[in-house]
């Protein structure tokens, strides 16, 4: 007996969008089972995990806070994965962001000016693109496979900052901690409403999902996007440059990673440690998939992830288990997601051989 | 060498209202066929009838899903490719499978079941094609060989197993005309012995040239079983089509214009380890005339494409030329720009993405040349859904697409309906210059015929038009100049009137041009 995956001719509509909403009733019912494994009541820790960080507005806040960088990394890879580059750098590209962007802040703290915020922001797009820069140059130019290269510079990307918060950049009144100096007013990104710690990193968030979403749907841009990603030689035939192309989605999410990443140190935590990122950077990985791709569904998607977090934070709290947990409930996520898709597009079949050619040996 | 064992009497293989079903398709319903011992049997339909689902069934590579297989008197179940061999049936497959990299024994110790000593299988190898006249030299590479020798492999590897029934898949599309007769006088020399053949072909004219009986399919059912050698091509075709194939004419197209289309001692060097370099190229289109390449598959057609098209542009600006002016350097979409129009060999993933509708496959090809009618909102270039929804309309009704739903994806729709809309999409904007390879590859009859039609109304109309394609009746019908094609060499053209089968297959087989006399035909 052999197991085989067979392609369906057709492919379900209804389901293709439920299958988001199965994978994430699946991990609840997962989630559950290990709930209860652990010896707690899986209702109760589902309740504290899912439902009580949504529960108050501050919380609520939290929730968008972690929400703002999955959901403006995952548009940015979006971009990639539908033209068929993967970039998995990521987390790279988003400290590296934080790293450019804290020049101002850190370095040249004198200087105060309604100019530093934007020129901070800019910074740290262009840190992040730069850095992205990297392995879109390796394949375009060299044919190096790009999931190698990016995912290996996260580790100079962490190791540098760490260097940085240690060495050069330390705060000298800092107690000898490794941390930068706080910044200074100037260099915060102020809060978006006045009931909580929401910064503008999620108004960024918003409005480049939905200009994303603009250009993948009515643009010819958008239409170049898919073309190269579903096959390069028809990409050539339309005059579409797929080296071009890695340029663009590299530097267009190493960007937005960037953007992520000084918004998050500018917003959220207001200095630079040697830890400024929860995985945010792989986190989107599974933002994107679960938005299917498509900028708005990320929103979304971002928000659930965002929760994963929360829980995680609430179920260290309230029921004293690791915040493993949250990733394994990330993990959960994204092999349900993956699998729902499979199923949509194939079936599974048992292939049981009735009659072999070592039967018909016999039989002679 | 006869076969031993042969039973007296009852046909070899018969198959009783066989049927497979791919979900709710029938792609063979209730097929009836009989095989004799020692006859050549030829299996005819359009592509898309039928005949390789039913080859599948025989050669244990898909099972039935109803229906009765009888071999010598005795009902089996032909559960895989190793069973079937041990039946007693090879096959001859349309695609190779052969490692490139690899030597002719190689290759066939590679199928065969068992442990058997590589200077062993070298050695039978080298015996059997000379005693069925298909010289082969078991060392040499793969790689080195041509399209015709790989085939020879092929056929070699199933003689091997001393089969009784030997199935060949289209085995001639790939072939030049001496080479096909060449193959033609080994299966006559299998049936001596009292092997049977099965014959897959939508060539009338060699079916009734080499085959005792024909069983005809259409829509996966048999419309027919006769003599081919009783009944007209004309009478053959209306059991595969299931109606009368317009007749393409051509008259009318001796007007010759000024040139359009030019390439100038144009070289390319092959791209990779596999390509084909083109050397020195010189062709000249003009305006009203269609010429048409000929050749045998793999030698540099799609790398001439390439460089006319600039989908890979050329060095040399001057190699190319394009309404007179220079275009060697500039890429596809300048090209297009100039009024040229391209439609390239393979349908999925080159000229159209099979995932994306039939609308979007329109912005693929015209997005830059039609970008005023097509595009809007300044830079952001947002594409106007509306324009491109009606000339995807206009274009579906003039060229008779038939399709599910008004803008299905255009994986969905047959081979032929997607061609005719892949060439309608360049014909609705009157290019000056059009070039197609292989036009009507794998496409039906009906929609060969009226994509033929279209170049040669294009051209009428007073385009140039460049086709390069393997079909010889095709480029008969359509071609008002012929060149032939053969490792990267293009031959002079001579006027199509001027030129018969047995030349082209002179200049297939690299006798080119103006060295006719000094070089031999390739040794095959």
């Amino acid at each position: 007996m052999r197991i085989e995956l067979e392609k369906r001719a057709k492919i379900s509509a209804l389901f293709s969008i439920l299958s988001p909403f199965i994978a994430f009733l699946l991990t609840i019912i997962f989630g559950g089972i290990m709930f209860a494994l652990l010896g707690k009541n899986p209702v109760t820790a589902l309740y504290s995990f899912f439902v009580e960080p949504l529960s108050e507005v501050w919380s609520l806040h939290e929730l968008a806070i972690k929400a703002a960088p999955l959901i403006l990394i995952a548009v940015g890879l979006s971009v990639c994965f539908r033209s068929n580059n993967w970039n998995i750098g990521a987390e790279g590209q988003f400290i590296m962001g934080a790293i450019a962007g804290s020049t101002l802040p850190v370095v040249f703290y004198e200087w105060q000016s309604p100019l530093v915020l934007p020129l901070m922001m800019l910074m740290g797009m262009l840190g992040g693109a730069l850095f992205a820069a990297i392995p879109a140059f390796l394949k375009a130019h060299m044919n190096t496979n790009e999931i190698l290269t990016s995912l290996m510079l996260v580790y100079v990307a962490q190791l540098f900052l760490d260097w940085l918060v240690r060495g050069p950049w330390r705060n000298p009144g800092g107690m000898n901690f490794p941390e930068t100096r706080t910044f200074a007013p100037d260099a915060i990104l102020p809060e978006l409403i006045a009931s909580g710690r929401t910064h503008w990193g999620f108004a960024f968030a918003i409005i480049a999902a939905i200009l994303v979403w603009f250009m993948m749907r009515y643009t010819l841009k958008g239409f170049e996007i898919s073309v190269l990603g579903q096959s390069e030689r028809a990409g050539r035939f339309a005059g579409f440059s797929s080296r071009r192309m890695i340029w663009f989605s590299m530097l267009l999410s190493g960007a937005l990673a960037g953007l992520a990443g000084i918004s998050e140190v500018s917003g959220a935590i207001q200095q630079l440690r040697p830890v400024i990122s929860p995985g945010y950077g792989f986190t989107a990985i599974i933002v994107a998939f679960l938005g299917r791709l498509n900028p708005l569904g990320i929103i979304a998607a971002g928000l659930v992830l965002a929760l994963t977090y929360l829980g995680g934070e609430a179920a260290q709290l309230s029921l004293g288990v690791s915040d493993k947990v949250t990733r394994v409930f990330q993990g959960l996520l994204l092999f349900f997601v993956l699998s729902c898709d499979t199923l949509i597009h194939y079936r599974i079949r048992l292939v049981w051989y009735r009659f072999t050619a070592s039967d018909l040996d016999r039989s002679r | 060498m006869p076969v031993e064992g042969a039973t007296a009497n009852g046909p070899l293989l018969a198959v009783s209202n066989l049927t497979k079903l791919f979900g709710s398709f029938a792609a063979c319903n209730e097929i009836n066929l009989q095989i004799d011992q020692g006859e050549i049997h030829a299996l005819l339909g359009e592509n898309g009838a039928g005949k390789s689902t039913l080859v599948k069934m025989l050669f244990g590579v898909l099972a039935p899903t109803g229906g009765e297989i009888v071999w010598q008197g005795r009902s089996v179940r032909i559960a895989s490719p190793a069973a079937a061999r041990k039946l007693g049936i090879g096959m001859v497959f349309q695609h190779f499978s052969l490692f490139e990299a690899l030597t002719v024994a190689e290759n066939i110790a590679l199928s065969m079941d068992g442990n058997i000593s590589l200077a062993k299988v070298a050695e039978e190898a080298s015996r059997l094609s000379h005693a069925y006249g298909l010289p082969l030299d078991p060392k040499a590479h793969v790689a080195d060989l041509s399209v015709g020798e790989r085939q020879r492999i092929e056929i070699v590897r199933a003689l091997l197993q001393n089969p009784r029934l030997i199935i060949l898949d289209e085995p001639t599309s790939v072939l030049t005309p001496q080479e096909a007769d060449r193959l033609f006088e080994t299966l006559n020399k299998l049936k001596a012995e009292g092997r049977s053949v099965l014959y897959i072909s939508h060539r009338l004219e060699e079916v009734q040239r080499i085959c005792d009986r024909a069983t005809v399919l259409r829509h996966g059912k048999v419309t027919g079983a006769c003599d081919p050698k009783v009944e007209t091509p004309a009478s053959l075709a209306r059991m595969m089509v299931g109606s009368d194939v317009a007749a393409v004419t051509a008259e009318g197209t001796s007007t010759k214009g000024d040139v359009q289309l030019e390439a100038r001692h144009l070289s390319v060097s092959a791209r990779t380890p596999f390509a084909v370099s083109l050397k020195n190229i010189c062709l000249k289109v003009r305006a009203g005339e269609v010429l048409a390449i000929a050749g045998v598959a793999g030698n540099g057609q799609g790398e001439l494409f390439d460089a006319l098209s600039g989908e890979y542009p050329v060095a040399d600006d001057a190699a190319v030329q394009i309404r007179q002016k220079p275009v060697g350097n500039r890429n596809i979409n300048a090209r297009r720009l100039m009024g040229a129009g391209f439609v390239p060999e393979e349908r999925h993933g080159h000229a159209a993405v099979s995932a994306m509708p039939l609308s979007d496959n329109l912005v693929l090809a015209r997005s830059r040349s039609d970008a005023k009618a097509f595009l809007g909102g300044c830079f952001l270039n947002i594409i106007r859904r509306d324009a491109v929804t009606t000339a995807t309309k206009r274009i579906s009704e003039a060229m008779d697409v038939r399709k599910s739903g008004e803008d299905p994806p255009a994986g969905s729709l047959s081979g032929g309906n997607l061609q005719k809309f892949i060439v309608g999409r360049e014909l609705d904007r009157q290019p000056a210059v059009l070039i197609v390879n292989q036009p009507t590859w794998g496409v039906d009859a009906g929609a060969a015929s009226r994509i033929r039609q279209a170049l040669v109304d294009l051209a009428k109309a007073g385009s140039a038009v460049l086709v390069i394609s393997q079909d010889l009746d095709e480029i008969f019908e359509v071609a008002t100049e012929i060149a032939v094609i053969s490792e990267g060499r293009l031959s002079d053209p001579y006027p199509a009137r001027e030129l018969s089968r047995e030349k082209i297959g002179l200049l297939m087989g690299g006798m080119y041009g103006k060295t006719e006399g000094t070089g031999a035909v390739h040794a095959h």
